[in-house]
């Protein structure tokens, strides 16, 4: 199995190859959307994006980390972290796409 | 937001593209990935995040309501990692 990373790069030449539209139009697209999404949980709300997954954004509470190296105690901050959970049709693809 | 509601904000940040075609490029987009991960590649949109998949070995599992053993065979699961902007961003950083 040869792993490839893909970048916008190969999002936006999909979107040139499938819509028609030019590689600059493609790439302005692909990066809008990333900019709609983001925007949308950075305002705190869910994305739902049926048959691909849902993009969440829980809070985590303060609590007193440990410097592993050290061992000080280091206070964490309350904080927002994002959480993606891949809907069933992305899970039997990637299971499937990938057994051996 | 859901994939509707997205498709909607770009058509109407797009008056000159056709809403069919805004919704073929937004599903052209997710599918890719999907495909990608698929295929055993990661996608990794800077700024944003990192769609990669990950080996779960086998293992022997039990069903929780028997107790009998079972034994679950090795898998790929889809994973997501924050990029450093998006998680920055959301801590108002």
């Amino acid at each position: 199995m040869v792993d490839k990373t893909l970048t916008r790069m190969d999002l936006a030449e999909a979107v040139h190859a499938e819509v028609g539209l030019s590689r600059n139009d493609s790439a302005d697209l692909v990066e809008s959307v990333l900019t709609h999404v983001s925007d949308a949980l950075v305002r705190g709300e869910a994305v739902k994006i049926s048959s691909f997954g849902t993009f969440s954004v829980r809070a985590k509470a303060a609590r007193i980390g440990r410097n592993p190296k050290t061992g000080e105690e280091v206070p964490i901050h309350p904080r927002r972290v994002l959480t993606f959970r891949p809907s069933h049709l992305m899970k039997g693809r990637v299971a499937t796409g990938n057994k051996s | 937001m859901i994939r509707s509601e997205l498709i909607q904000r770009i058509a109407d940040e797009n008056p000159h593209l056709y809403q069919r075609d805004v919704e073929k490029i937004v599903n052209t987009i997710f599918d890719e990935v999907i495909e990608a991960m698929a295929s055993g590649d990661r996608v990794e949109l800077r700024g944003f995040g990192a769609f990669s998949v990950k080996k779960r070995d086998a293992r022997v599992g039990r069903n929780p309501r028997t107790g009998e053993s079972v034994s679950v065979k090795e898998k790929h699961v889809p994973f997501f990692k924050t990029g450093k902007l998006l998680r920055d961003r959301l801590n108002d950083n």
